[in-house]
């Protein structure tokens, strides 16, 4: 229990994978400027997450340790998760249109995602079994929609504010981010 | 060896996926219409919701389903009709191009002192958000003292996808050249100043006020104060008054521009005449530098 506990809240708030690893941060600044389109976002890296982290357990514990090749586990990695993403995404556009549809164009976006990369990698160095995998994956998704739709709740803000011209926009936006990221460190001490 | 064996595993696992993946797409094949390719490819592609729809692929699915009328999408304009109805099999009537007119020419001029000589006065000083709707519901119906005037916050210049209106002396102005007419201005203005009009019409009335007379003057030089000249001289009988505010319509208009002479006001504005008492104004909906 305290195993599980422990998971979830490094994954979603102090060892958050935007804004404490710096993972997936072009979809953090792409896709953040809007509510909705934040949240289905992290609803995608969610879903995608915990399916990569449970396949690429098993392409792990069947294929690459046997082989004594787990010196190439970024690279097959890769390729597990973007096959998995376009299997996925065939297969919701044929079977359930209307997840296809709210998921939408941020299923293909996120096929080589560094933060999906970065939770399946995690996964293996930290020797998690098949199921804290699986959990970790999906915890490391909320914090990645926690982290994206509370910034993109700021930055609706933001930008109808009258700053000056040189900060409008992007700059304002990466100092925004930047802030987020410094209150996120108090989360740092946490520990269960 | 083991270089052998790394490189069979990985190529094995890359075949493997890429069978996998080209079965899904056999298996998972979903059947489109070519037609939805042809006209999302004649479509204008801005997204500005003209139509009605949340973009151009949208209102493509719409068509094909045959939800949406051909025609609808002001960008595309007449052309983007026609080919979309031969896509489609049918006949389009011809679609007229329309453009959007502020209805507010509050415009400011200062005298080299800082007074306000022309224009709506302006009543508070707003600081809060850039935004007209979050400025209208500020301190009874916003910081300047028409109520109907434009609030020069530029909510439509954010709107507009084709950069063609622009705040100009704390007043919207539209590039006619660049205006395709799709109204995501008018959708944003929170005080409904913007219209569609044809663009070959030369006499608009550019004000909304509906206001008493002695309120919008006391507002704005530059208010119609509905005392009807204009609509007495009219010879065709085209300009009515209503609700203290006069109105074209273009159905009778026959464009002869009496009625931009006789307005003491000077709002209402004919693109035939060079200038009425601003040496600035070319277009109709205010000066062009």
């Amino acid at each position: 229990m305290q195993a599980i506990l422990g998971i979830l809240l490094a994954a979603i708030l102090s060892q958050n994978f935007i804004l404490v690893k710096f993972c997936g941060i072009c979809p953090f600044m792409g896709v953040s400027r809007k509510m909705d389109a934040a949240l289905g976002m992290g609803m995608a890296v969610t879903f995608v997450m915990a399916l990569a982290s449970a396949a690429c357990y098993w392409v792990n514990a069947l294929l690459l340790v046997p082989m004594q090749l787990q010196y190439m586990q970024t690279v097959a990695f890769v390729l597990v998760i973007a096959s998995i993403v376009q299997v996925v995404e065939m297969f919701l556009k044929k079977s359930v249109p209307a997840l296809y549809q709210a998921l939408g164009v941020f299923l293909p976006l996120i096929t080589t995602n560094c933060a999906v990369l970065g939770v399946v990698l995690e996964n293996v160095q930290k020797e998690y079994s098949f199921l804290f995998s699986v959990l970790n994956g999906a915890a490391g998704g909320l914090g990645f929609t926690l982290a994206i739709v509370v910034f993109a709740s700021l930055r609706e803000r933001v930008n109808e504010s009258d700053c000056p011209e040189c900060f409008r926009g992007y700059p304002l936006t990466l100092i925004a981010a930047g802030l987020l990221a410094l209150a996120f460190m108090g989360f740092s001490g946490l520990r269960v | 060896m083991e270089m052998i064996i790394a490189i069979a595993v990985l190529g094995g696992l890359g075949l493997a996926f890429g069978l996998v993946l080209a079965a899904a797409s056999r298996v998972f094949a979903v059947e489109a219409d070519p037609r939805l390719e042809q006209l999302n490819e004649c479509l204008p592609g801005a997204n500005c919701g003209g139509c009605g729809y949340a973009g151009c692929a949208a209102y493509a699915e719409a068509v094909l389903k045959g939800e949406a009328p051909i025609g609808a999408c002001p960008s595309g304009g007449n052309e983007c009709a026609q080919t979309m109805a031969a896509i489609m099999g049918v006949k389009a009537e011809p679609v007229t191009r329309r453009v959007a007119l502020v209805r507010c020419s509050g415009a400011r001029t200062y005298d080299a002192d800082g007074n306000l000589i022309k224009g709506a006065k302006i009543k508070a000083q707003y600081e809060g958000f850039r935004d007209c709707l979050a400025a209208s519901r500020v301190g009874g119906n916003g910081p300047i003292s028409c109520k109907f005037g434009c609030l020069g916050f530029g909510t439509c210049v954010k709107a507009c996808h084709y950069g063609a209106i622009r705040v100009e002396n704390g007043v919207a102005v539209v590039d006619e050249e660049l205006c395709v007419g799709c109204m995501a201005c008018a959708r944003a203005c929170p005080r409904h100043l913007i219209v569609p009009v044809e663009p070959d019409r030369n006499v608009v009335i550019a004000c909304a006020s509906l206001a008493k007379g002695a309120v919008t003057t006391r507002g704005c030089t530059v208010g119609c104060i509905g005392c009807g000249l204009c609509k007495k001289i009219c010879p065709a009988g085209a300009i009515t008054v209503e609700k203290n505010l006069a109105v074209i319509d273009y159905s009778k208009c026959t464009n002869c521009g009496l009625c931009a002479t006789v307005c003491p006001k000077k709002l209402i504005k004919d693109s035939n005449v060079e200038n009425l008492d601003d040496p600035n104004v070319k277009s109709l909906n205010g000066p062009v530098y």
